[in-house]
């Protein structure tokens, strides 16, 4: 069965809450009572319609053809099935995401993949700031799944971070992996600075390095661990160069002595 | 007794006994398949009978590079236990003990199932404290920093609650050496079928047991209607010929895995023949009654 499209019409006037097109919400609907979905963040309402030139498939595939910075919220809280999304994409893609396929032609803003739980979630091009991280308040930001980012991450991308993978091929900005509670977090260009600030637990794994590193990170050596090699299979299918980074033999540091220390910094680059 | 023969090897028209187990298995790894063996046979050591030992473990069969979790060669070993508690008591304290502290060494769970036993859960309090838990995907590992560098186990391992033990052959032969022969090439055709292990030494036992005794507190004594030098004095079930007498003990993940080890224990006893080896094969079982697996041996020589 084909999947349910959804083509841009034009360019909304306000900022738009995608989070009702989930395969889990759409099950059973039929393509009218979809065009009628109410996707708008203002007093003047806006339904699927309005946006969307809607072609009826299969919920559990969902295509997204043409978005934009303004669409908030897309693949919220999914549970399973697929979206997927050419173009950029607005703050919180992905947040509280437990399973399924998310992805991402193009830029997702803030907050991507907040809180995620399970899934796997692509970005094929940069992500904004706080990725993965909590919204204020919060305790917990990203506990579970994949997310792999293919170009640049903005600052704190995996703030307090507590289960799951997350893959940056590009840079990231300042304090990633910053209050990490446990997970782990690869980034494959050079890093912002002050990577695993405050971290507690988790792993960070840094290509490159980073610009500047906290001096409460202390040297454990040159190795090369057999848990990398175990981990460099599990996401060998998510990316390569990631994989092929994780067989080197790597720098280790231990983190963030400031608060518990029990966490790690992998650096990859040869002095 | 009616009797079968095939090849001029007489098979008694009998049946092995066997019981429920409680089964796990992991998978040994090292950097070189000798040092995965040499950790795998510590493990297993003193693994012969549940009566003395606590369990019963040995080697499955040995894993390539490509066949275990990470990589580098391994062994996958099979443990066996009366009891859930007991298993995991074993499970843990062996794999502490003796691949834990064995060079280069990880370890992985090497049987899935929905009940699981503690692997790494429970190891992991070696590391005091610097212990690293990592889950990649649903696979869940325990970092343990070690003198050589880190000890990777799984977390869980599965648990088996209706594996079998005591699946036997009697291996009767004229000579101690024909005995013998017979005896190795059943248990080099038994260590070829998956899922079974034969627990004593090399495979054979050459003292099998019978409940109980004469003297208060022991529990098993010596199987003397098989004693060939009790023959004429106890009520034996040996005939003029028997000389020696061994036994090959079958415990197995499964009751088919246990039949097929059996099968091929039977074939490759009637293939060697009588004049080299067996002259007759017999099986142990304490009337039926006590164990639900009955395995006869005119339907597995055929």
């Amino acid at each position: 069965m084909k999947p349910l499209v959804l083509t841009l019409r034009q360019r909304p006037k306000q900022r738009l809450d995608l989070s009702p097109l989930v395969p889990h919400l759409l099950a059973g609907k039929t393509a009218s009572q979809i065009e009628r979905i109410a996707l708008q963040t203002t007093r003047q309402s806006v339904d699927v319609a309005e946006i969307f030139r809607v072609r009826m498939g299969d919920v559990e595939r969902i295509l997204i053809e043409g978005a934009c910075e303004r669409f908030d919220h897309v693949g919220q809280s999914m549970t399973g099935g697929e979206i997927r999304v050419d173009g950029d994409v607005g703050t919180q893609a992905g947040r509280l995401m437990a399973g399924g396929r998310l992805v991402i032609r193009g830029n997702a803003g803030p907050w991507a993949a907040s809180g995620m739980r399970g899934g796997e979630f692509q970005i094929l091009g940069g992500a904004g700031d706080h990725l993965g991280a909590p919204l204020a308040g919060e305790m917990t930001g990203m506990r579970g799944g994949v997310v792999v980012v293919r170009g640049p991450a903005g600052e704190r991308a995996g703030d307090r971070m507590r289960r799951g993978t997350m893959i940056i091929e590009g840079k990231s900005g300042a304090y990633t992996g910053s209050r990490m509670i446990a997970g782990t977090l690869l980034v494959l260009d050079q890093a912002g600075p002050l990577p695993g600030f405050l971290m507690k637990r988790g792993t960070i794994v840094l290509a490159e390095g980073s610009g500047e590193l906290s001096p409460t990170f202390l040297d454990c050596g040159q190795h090369q661990l057999l848990a990398m090699k175990l981990w460099s299979e599990f996401i060998r299918p998510y990316s390569k160069r990631a994989a092929s980074l994780l067989k080197r033999s790597l720098r280790r540091l231990a983190g963030d002595m400031a608060v518990l220390g029990k966490g790690e910094i992998f650096i990859g680059k040869r002095n | 007794m009616r009797v079968l023969t095939v090849n001029d090897v007489r098979i008694d028209d009998t049946f092995a006994e066997a019981f429920d187990m409680r089964a796990t298995a992991v998978v040994v790894t090292a950097d070189s398949a000798r040092w995965a063996r040499q950790a795998a046979l510590s493990m297993t050591g003193f693994a012969t009978s549940v009566i003395g030992c606590g369990c019963e473990a040995g080697i499955d069969r040995e894993l390539t590079a490509k066949q275990t979790p990470d990589g580098r060669p391994g062994m996958r070993v099979l443990l066996f236990a009366v009891s859930t508690t007991e298993l995991q008591k074993q499970l843990l304290s062996r794999v502490a003990q003796c691949v834990l502290t064995s060079v280069g060494s990880a370890c992985y769970a090497g049987l899935d199932g929905e009940e699981t036993l503690k692997l790494g859960n429970g190891l992991r309090y070696f590391g005091d404290g610097w212990q690293i838990s990592k889950r990649f995907g649903k696979k869940h590992f325990w970092r343990i920093p070690v003198m050589d560098g880190e000890f990777v186990c799984e977390a869980t391992t599965g648990l088996r609650k209706k594996a079998v033990g005591g699946g036997n052959l009697l291996v009767i032969g004229r000579t101690a050496k024909a005995a013998l022969a017979a005896a190795e090439a059943a248990a080099a055709a038994i260590a070829k079928v998956p899922d079974v292990i034969a627990p004593f030494p090399g495979g054979i036992v050459r003292s099998g047991s019978k409940v109980g005794s004469k003297y208060k507190g022991v529990q098993a004594s010596t199987n003397d209607a098989y004693c060939p030098t009790l023959r004429g004095a106890v009520n034996s079930a040996l005939d003029g010929e028997a000389g020696s007498v061994l036994e090959i003990v079958i415990d197995g993940l499964t009751s088919e895995a246990v039949a097929a080890a059996m099968r091929a224990g039977i074939a490759a006893i009637v293939k060697l023949g009588p004049k080299r080896g067996a002259t007759r094969i017999s099986a142990g079982n304490y009337g039926g009654k006590l164990g639900p697996h009955h395995y006869h041996l005119r339907h597995l020589a055929r």
